[in-house]
């Protein structure tokens, strides 16, 4: 199932759709820096070491996400190739002057599948600041209903047959330079202050379209 | 007092015990139950500058770990509960918590032992036995090093990585472990001896992404006294058989 259309099989970085300033006061620039520039450019340069003369060798990133998955016990590439899906998927999942609550058939759907906005927002948050160590917190979509998951280290729910909609990267390196160990902080201001619902929307119309 | 305040009065009392009567009389044995306390640093914040910044240990000391403590206790708390209760159900839900939240307490209160300030022995290597038995397992003492830097550097997400030794089978080991999964969880003869915390709070203020600076630095501060008085105190009820 295709989910964002947006990877290409060329593992290429992409920079975030704004400058890496654009987030601040609610995301630093240092951050961006670091979790960009160092981590996400990482684990795009390993991916391509490590498929380099394999069979993997320029298929598309989700193939190979999908292929190395292996029912959770995991093939050496998925790491890699995962984040650097995870990562480009996030910085798209936020926007400058973004969070708050949407509108719209967005906001309908929400209040239809968690009762409220405030119901999701409680459940998106939890599932956030529970997620053991390493890992993310997703809103996706599958079998026409919206959901709240949380995913350990590098897995995605592409591998467990949902359209991802939203991310937040709850691996302490993608909030510790801004908010320490203060994680529940960091979600808050994801929230109130950087989610991009004009994403989600495009890729909840993405993804119903698939379904269709 | 009139008879309006002492309606007024058995009402709260009997509130507050309606409060109590969640608790029912249970094992003194649970009642007793001790709780987890944050473990003092046996050396000020700065000790271990350079090798580890100060603002890291406060930090992973007053937060990271006085956080698994009381989250262990909550956990211990609801425990306490589901048993006096007999909800076998939660319980066993309750597992999750409390070895993710003990095994926090646990491996941090090794980790601080595992350190020391370079003018207390850290960073000093191993004398005899423990030396002579990592040369036999590994080569040298420079190529265990090695090992664990590999095997902490490849640790996807958050865990430790641990020299261990284990007691039945009389060897030494490098392990890893995922998120607060203590040594055990890899095998219940292994007694850990060093752990280097690789959970990105253990060195992002200082190293950011460079895990492998990190593990390079942190050998200037290990205490390989303590890993060598518990190696002999193993080998000491071994030879006893």
């Amino acid at each position: 199932m295709a989910a964002s259309a947006a990877v290409t099989a060329n593992y290429v970085l992409k920079p975030p759709p704004y400058p890496l300033d654009a987030l601040e006061p609610h995301m630093s620039k240092q951050t961006l820096e670091f979790h960009w520039g160092k981590h996400h450019r990482a684990y795009v340069d390993n991916l391509k070491k490590q498929v380099l003369g394999s069979e993997l060798e320029g298929k598309a990133l989700e193939h190979i996400i999908q292929n190395t998955y292996n029912n959770g016990d995991l093939l050496p590439p998925f790491n890699n190739a995962a984040q650097a899906w995870n990562h480009e998927f996030f910085w798209e999942s936020m926007k400058p002057g973004g969070g708050g609550k949407p509108s719209g058939e967005l906001l309908a759907l929400l209040e239809r599948d968690f009762t409220s906005y405030e119901k999701f927002y409680d459940e998106f948050n939890a599932a956030a600041a529970t997620q053991f160590g390493a890992g993310w917190a997703w809103l996706a979509y599958a079998d026409n209903k919206l959901k709240v998951v949380k995913t350990p280290n590098a897995v995605n729910p592409l591998v467990l047959g949902s359209f991802p909609l939203l991310t937040i990267d709850v691996w302490e390196h993608a909030y510790y330079l801004d908010f320490q160990n203060r994680r529940p902080d960091y979600i808050k201001t994801f929230m109130n202050n950087l989610v991009s619902w004009e994403a989600v929307s495009s890729r909840l119309e993405a993804a119903k379209a698939a379904s269709a | 007092m009139s008879i309006g305040v002492y309606i007024i009065f058995l009402s709260v009392l009997a509130m507050s015990l309606d409060v109590g009567r969640g608790k029912t009389t249970m094992d003194p044995c649970l009642e007793s139950m001790k709780t987890a306390s944050l473990p003092d640093l046996p050396y000020p914040y700065d000790a271990l500058e350079p090798a580890i910044s100060e603002e890291i240990m406060r930090l992973h000391h007053q937060k990271h770990h006085q956080t698994y403590v009381t989250n262990y206790n909550k956990a211990l708390d609801q425990l306490r509960s589901a048993l006096a209760n007999g909800d076998h159900s939660s319980v066993v839900k309750l597992q999750s918590q409390i070895k993710f939240n003990g095994g926090g307490h646990v491996n941090h209160a090794i980790f601080w032992k595992n350190l020391a300030p370079v003018h207390e022995g850290g960073g000093k290597p191993p004398h005899d036995p423990l030396s002579s038995a990592i040369d036999a397992h590994f080569g040298s003492l420079e190529e265990l090093m090695q090992k664990m830097n590999t095997e902490g550097a490849a640790v996807q997400g958050s865990g430790w990585v641990w020299f261990g030794l284990d007691k039945e089978l009389k060897r030494l080991v490098v392990e890893t472990t995922a998120n607060q999964d203590p040594l055990v969880t890899k095998g219940s003869d292994l007694v850990p001896l060093i752990g280097i915390d690789v959970w990105e709070h253990a060195y992002y203020p200082q190293y950011k992404n460079a895990r492998a600076e990190y593990l390079k630095n942190i050998w200037t501060v290990i205490n390989w006294k303590y890993a060598s008085d518990i190696f002999e105190k193993h080998n000491r009820h071994l030879n006893e058989v």
